[in-house]
């Protein structure tokens, strides 16, 4: 019943609204050509000048409300979103300076130069000199940027320094997989096809001697403060991204094409909670490239931690190799005694699984 | 009696007004070989899109505005992709995708370039029609083709394609990995080929018309920058549709024959290992982005062309640098084609490679510039008159200033890192292609809308339709590079579990709310055009704007042919505003004696 009141005030709004319009423009054709174009001109022009103020003034007002919303006012979290945070002022000023120069005189010419009876146009069709000096002047703007650009491009995309902590990273429909290379520092092989959802995750080559001590969680990634961290990002179906937006970074994980990231954290999440006040602040992982119905449901949690509580939770950590072959695990034999059923993936075996996918 | 008829079919069209045309309804209205007419066409159907591309808009803004709401009447218009009156996932994804394309493609290539370029080529340059009425015809009934397939995808059981107007495979490759991967991407592909087969169509026509075509004194520099515009946005097209088309066909092939050009390594929830390996999704993506970027500089440089003629009219002045403009023009054309990959700088690409695109990225700024100056010189110190058509193209200038500089963030790649797939590129191409281009769509619409139908819209209307829909489209987008900069990301059904992102909740609600404002003012354009094509006041005079360019010197509705009698002939260049103290000069003045010269 209300949506049928609804729909019938519409009508109605509109109704009225086309009235008018009819009415006055049989109003103009009384009044004449000339006069009409005047009043509008004159109504418009002013509209021109009330549009320039109240949309500086919207500008303000939004700026009051959201700017602090955008973690900017708190500042970055990685020594490479401090120089993100740098870029983004430098082009604001910049930007923001030419932004205003041009809306004011736009809005400003079309309300001062409405037609006016009594005033000759100026017929100036061309100026080379003009014409240089504002290519000049842009070219130079856009050099600075690109050169600031540049610089810091290059740092975020080179190698990352030696003593980098490298975790794998892998995307899939739809949460995250992170491996950790384990006491022997290299990462064990893997291979797509051996991937079992259930105890292989990511398709580890057992039969790799650096694979079984190979670390894996699911959802929350460790890594310590100060500490630069280099991602190794894949995916295992279609194309996700690691987005990072506290530490202003982010990388696509693609199948079959490995990429990579790194960065080095400047505070833990503890400190973090309190610098921002929230006690439930989180570095959270978005997926930021498109990758089917469950795209914004694809959270990650990294967890900035003091060197100390990172040995800590590392120890507590088992190989994922024991998670696929609990026979294997020693811890297990001793639960198992006291009774506890192994899990199922104990019926796994290692031969690599091979699905025919279905056309 | 035979001889003359054989006489008549061999000499051009130049020579006489008319033809011996009998029409039919079909042949006058609908397989219409006139220019007039296909434009009509285009445009109407464009209509039809926007209207519901941006009732789709509606519809997810209602989700992203009111994610906890739940709208009974939604159910009854969406079924099952409606249950308990709250958007599912699905239908989200597929209303994002669809707006995309829809409005990309069909509303502002074809309903932009596919109106304005068929309807003023041949009446701008002095031509009886297009080079070829014939290729002309097909390339709307192709593009009316591609339309009812990809209308037919959004009635299939699995939905239509959901990924993202891009398409990137994986997800588009695989049947599994989204049930809009099924028929529905099917049918968008089938539709999108045959959109590339009409572009090109058309693309072709308008390049040989400007070419071949011109009459007598047309010589190009004499060309109405509309011209220009048009002819570089054909090239752009011929060039660039081809590859999306090629980059479509190794898609089909990935997801029906079993090649592997885009896939490997890949593993499906509830299906397993597939056996593709060796291929790269990457590799569609430079191939989409080699079209994909010189598209939005095809949905852009009709509406600046347009956009220069109107405000050069309206100000009663030359406008400001015609061979700047035209410089400018040509440089954007030729960038257009070296900067896709600033759209794949998270890629994982050579880092090399991505330093390249941002310096051929920040380097299309400067054009971008110079024309944004010389519209700003155009309007000072001019009289400037405020039609619909020059509210909307001062509309125009100011979204392209907004817009094109947020560009400038992004095409730096080291700041692209943290916004890319961000609210800031949402609203950076929304601001800078979507709302300007259709400001130029609708500055074009207002301006000729008189050689079209003969009779004028209503002004009133006009400006309410102007003064909202800039202020409601400033306050939808503005705030967006907030969200940006905060880092929420595009393509979002919900917020609510993400501590960094839920913030924004009432701001959600404020833009969806002036959304469903802005779309209600677009039905109050919509009931103009219509009631004004039948009732609207008529026009009596043959050059109601005062304007130098041809298309004002044909009868006020011109029949088949364009002008009765000989096809006037060019004697200046279309800017002699306020020139000697003469208010207009027309092209078709010869140059007098006591005259300074040309421009």
């Amino acid at each position: 019943m209300s949506l049928i009141l609804s729909v019938a005030i519409i009508v109605f709004i509109y109704v009225v609204i086309f009235q008018i319009a009819k009415a006055s423009e049989y109003v103009s054709i009384l009044k004449g050509e000339e006069a009409s174009r005047q009043q509008n001109n004159k109504i418009n022009g002013f509209l021109m000048v009330a549009f320039l103020v109240l949309g500086f003034i919207g500008i303000y007002v939004c700026n009051k409300a959201y700017y602090g919303k955008t973690q900017l006012a708190q500042g970055a979290a990685s020594i490479q979103g401090e120089k993100v945070d740098q870029m983004l002022f430098v082009t604001l000023i910049i930007t923001g300076i030419v932004f205003v120069i041009t809306q004011v005189l736009l809005f400003w010419f079309a309300y001062k130069y409405q037609e006016d009876k009594n005033r000759k146009v100026f017929f100036f069709a061309h100026s080379t000199k003009l014409e240089l000096i504002w290519t000049a002047i842009p070219a130079i703007a856009l050099t600075v940027l690109v050169v600031f650009g540049l610089r810091n491009w290059f740092f975020f995309t080179g190698e990352p320094p030696k003593n980098a902590n490298v975790i794998e990273v892998t995307g899939k429909q739809f949460g995250w997989i992170f491996r950790y290379p384990g006491k022997d520092g290299i990462f064990g092989k893997k291979y797509y096809k051996n991937i079992d959802p259930a105890t292989n995750s990511v398709g580890i080559i057992w039969d790799d001697k650096y694979a079984q001590d190979d670390i894996q969680t699911e959802q929350t990634m460790y890594v310590v403060k100060g500490q630069p961290v280099k991602l190794i990002i894949g995916s295992r179906d279609v194309i996700h991204d690691v987005g990072l937006t506290h530490f202003r970074l982010k990388m696509d994980a693609v199948p079959g094409i490995p990429t990579t990231m790194w960065f080095t954290p400047i505070y833990t999440t503890k400190e973090m909670r309190e610098k921002t006040g929230n006690p439930n602040f989180a570095y959270e992982i978005s997926c930021d490239q498109m990758c089917g119905n469950g795209h914004y449901s694809m959270k990650g949690i990294i967890e900035v931690v003091e060197q100390e509580d990172y040995d800590m939770w590392m120890a507590k950590q088992k190989p994922q190799y024991y998670t696929a072959f609990p026979e294997k695990d020693p811890e297990a034999t001793k639960t198992a005694d006291a009774g506890v059923t192994p899990s199922v993936a104990a019926k796994a075996d290692t031969t690599a699984k091979v699905t025919k996918a279905k056309m | 009696m035979s001889h003359e008829a054989a006489l008549h079919e061999g000499h051009g069209h130049e020579e006489h007004g008319h033809h011996e045309h009998h029409d039919t309804f079909l042949t006058k209205y609908v397989f219409s070989q006139d220019h007039k007419m296909i434009a009509k066409q285009f445009l109407i159907t464009g209509m039809v899109w926007a209207v519901l591309g941006g009732l789709m808009s509606v519809l997810f803004r209602l989700q992203l505005g009111y994610p906890d709401a739940s709208f009974p009447w939604l159910e009854s218009l969406l079924g099952k992709w409606a249950k308990g009156g709250q958007i599912t996932p699905e239908a989200y994804y597929a209303l994002v995708t669809t707006h995309g394309t829809v409005l990309v493609f069909f509303v502002l290539t074809a309903g932009l370039s596919g109106t304005f370029a068929n309807f003023l080529i041949p009446l701008q340059v002095g031509a009886r029609d297009m080079a070829s009425p014939f290729m002309n015809m097909l390339s709307y009934w192709f593009f009316f083709t591609a339309s009812v397939i990809m209308m037919s995808s959004l009635f299939v059981e699995t939905g239509p394609f959901s990924g993202g107007w891009t398409a990137y495979p994986p997800l588009s490759a695989l049947h599994d990995a989204s049930p809009g991967s099924k028929t529905g991407m099917d049918l968008w592909i089938i539709s999108m080929a045959l959109f590339v087969v009409s572009s090109l169509l058309g693309g072709l026509n308008y390049i040989a018309t400007i070419l071949n075509m011109r009459t007598k004194g047309m010589s190009m520099t004499r060309l109405p920058l509309t011209i220009w515009a048009l002819f570089f946005t054909a090239v752009l097209g011929v060039l660039s549709f081809p590859v999306l088309l090629s980059g479509m066909i190794l898609l089909i092939f990935d997801r029906n024959f079993g090649t592997s050009f885009y896939l490997s390594d890949i593993y499906v929830n509830g299906v397993g290992a597939l056996s593709n390996e060796g291929g790269s999704a990457i590799l569609f993506q430079h191939l989409f982005w080699f079209l994909g970027h010189p598209e939005v500089y095809i949905i852009l440089l009709p509406a600046m062309g347009m956009v220069s003629e109107i405000m050069s009219v309206n100000s009663r002045k030359p406008i400001f640098g015609y061979m700047a403009m035209l410089g400018s023009l040509f440089a954007i054309a030729i960038l257009a084609f070296l900067v896709w990959a600033h759209h794949m700088f998270v890629t994982g690409l050579n880092p090399f490679l991505g330093s390249v695109f941002v310096l051929l990225t920040l380097l299309i700024a400067v054009p971008s510039a110079i024309k944004v100056f010389n519209w700003l010189t155009t309007l000072w110190r001019g009289n400037i008159r405020f039609t619909p058509g020059m509210l909307f193209a001062i509309g125009f200038v100011s979204l392209f200033i907004s817009g094109g500089l947020t560009g400038i963030w992004l095409g730096n790649a080291a700041l692209d890192i943290y916004l890319h797939d961000s609210y800031f590129v949402v609203a950076h191409f929304h601001i800078v292609m979507g709302v300007a281009s259709m400001f130029g769509m609708f500055a074009g619409v207002y301006h000729w809308f008189p050689k079209m139908y003969g009779r004028y819209l209503n002004n009133t209307l006009g400006y309410v339709h102007f003064w909202i829909t800039i202020a409601g489209a400033y306050m939808i987008f503005w705030p967006m590079h907030y969200q940006g900069l905060a880092g929420m990301p595009r393509r979002y059904f919900d917020f609510s579990i993400w501590e960094s992102f839920k913030q924004f909740a009432e701001l959600n609600r404020f833009i969806s709310t002036v959304a469903m404002i802005v779309f209600a003012t677009q039905i109050l354009f919509l009931i103009n055009f219509f009631y004004s094509i039948f009732k609207g006041r008529k026009v009596t005079v043959l050059n109601p704007w005062e304007s130098n360019t041809l298309e004002w010197t044909t009868p006020i509705s011109p029949g088949h042919g364009n002008w009765p009698g000989e096809i006037p002939e060019v004697y200046r260049w279309p800017y002699d505003y306020g020139k000697d103290g003469h208010d207009f000069i027309p092209q078709t003045t010869p140059v007098g004696a006591d005259e300074t010269g040309t421009h």
